[in-house]
């Protein structure tokens, strides 16, 4: 349902401002969100600031330095610090996108990181995605096949191969469901980007035997059609692919096979 | 993983807030535009309800016309009109663009963006034309 303020709990109030180092001279402003399960205060918004002459370039540098440099209590994700991951997923200078591919000098001082939008959070900048997860589960992403299993592998052209470019890169980092207005509204029926965008990663597999059903299951007013062309989601995926592109993939689908 | 929860004591103590969105996200053009073209849709609604007036008046009689031509003439009603000729040219570009995508074009990062810039553009021209050519075939401003 739309709902276009916070509720209560979630409204952000003032944070704190962390001392800045004192000898440094290069430094950067970092405005980071915070919510502790622990107290019973708001949401707020916290001031760091970085040093960058001890710090690497991207954003991600930015928060390992907070936490071992300020402030241990910040919470967030993180693992591959090369963008293959995509635990690092979260909202920098009002986009979406990874914190380890993002330069920090690629934003507007200060630097403002909230958790990945819309979302339920666990702790400062880790969000609850089991929703996510489970509408990913629920587009069944794995070969489905009525012919006998072949005594070696199930073969693919170089052709029908090609046609997952743009689709097997995905890593479900999230960036773009949880761009998505239409996702913020309606995440409990609507699919979103990324699950619309690995339906479509199956759909058009040329080994895959279920294509029939699985564009039956996707034939809904919210679960597909909820996606109104916006955009944000190409504009936020970290890895350059398309998810609007392959909805629009499903849609036209759905539309040929009627013919 | 709610039984995880109950067991170890993970769950929240209280409700989790949930993450800021519209408050922070960057607006971007696209998704400007995509308000836009529900507004503007929305906003045909009430266009037709003037058309309607219109006709109905028409079918009534010169005294019921004449009022309608009273308030369409008026700066009031001359400035509705004018944002309903927007609103209309608007929703039929951004109709189009709409069509053009769902044919699979105008994807990649630059065409959706000047796909996007023209809509803007070109209905705030085709209005300002219309209105131009509507005053001069009217015989200029009286």
């Amino acid at each position: 349902m739309v709902e276009l303020t916070l509720p209560k709990n979630s409204r952000i109030t003032e944070g704190k401002t962390w001392p800045r180092a004192p000898k440094s001279t290069h430094l950067t402003e970092f405005k980071v969100y915070r919510w502790n399960p622990d107290d019973d205060a708001n949401p707020k918004i916290d001031t760091y600031y970085v040093d960058r002459d001890d710090c690497g370039p991207m954003v991600l540098d930015a928060l390992i330095w907070i936490k071992n440099n300020i402030d241990p209590t910040l919470a967030f994700r993180r693992s591959c610090r090369e963008g293959v991951c995509g635990s690092c997923a979260m909202n920098i200078d009002g986009t979406n996108t990874l914190a380890c591919t993002k330069a920090i000098d690629d934003n507007k001082a200060p630097v403002k990181i909230y958790p990945l939008p819309h979302q339920p959070v666990v702790k400062d900048l880790v969000p609850d995605l089991k929703n996510f997860y489970a509408q990913y589960a629920s587009i069944e992403p794995w070969l489905h096949t009525t012919t006998a299993t072949p005594e070696k592998e199930w073969k693919q052209s170089h052709t029908d191969r090609a046609k997952l470019d743009g689709m097997y890169e995905c890593i479900l980092c999230a960036c773009c469901s949880t761009s998505c207005p239409s996702y913020w509204w309606n995440s409990d029926r609507y699919l979103g980007p990324a699950a619309l965008l690995q339906a479509n990663r199956w759909v058009q597999d040329s080994r895959d035997e279920a294509t029939g059903e699985r564009l039956d299951n996707l034939e809904d007013p919210f679960r597909l059609y909820r996606c109104h062309t916006i955009m944000n989601c190409s504009k936020a995926c970290p890895k350059g692919l398309n998810p609007a592109k392959e909805i629009a993939t499903l849609k036209k689908a759905l539309v040929d096979r009627q013919l | 993983m709610a039984e995880l929860e109950a067991r170890t004591g993970m769950g929240a103590k209280r409700a989790r807030p949930i993450s800021p969105h519209l408050q922070i996200y960057r607006p971007m053009l696209t998704m400007m535009m995509s308000i836009v073209h529900r507004i503007t849709g929305a906003a045909l609604y009430f266009g037709m309800l003037l058309i309607a007036w219109w006709l109905i008046a028409a079918a009534t009689g010169p005294n019921a016309y004449a009022t309608v031509e009273w308030f369409m003439g008026s700066i009031v009603g001359q400035l509705i009109l004018f944002g309903y000729t927007w609103a209309l040219l608007h929703h039929m570009l951004g109709g189009i663009r709409h069509l053009v995508w769902d044919t699979l074009h105008g994807f990649d990062p630059a065409d959706r963006e000047w796909m996007t810039v023209a809509t803007l553009v070109g209905s705030i021209a085709l209005t300002l034309a219309l209105w131009v050519v509507g005053y001069l075939a009217m015989g200029g401003p009286r």
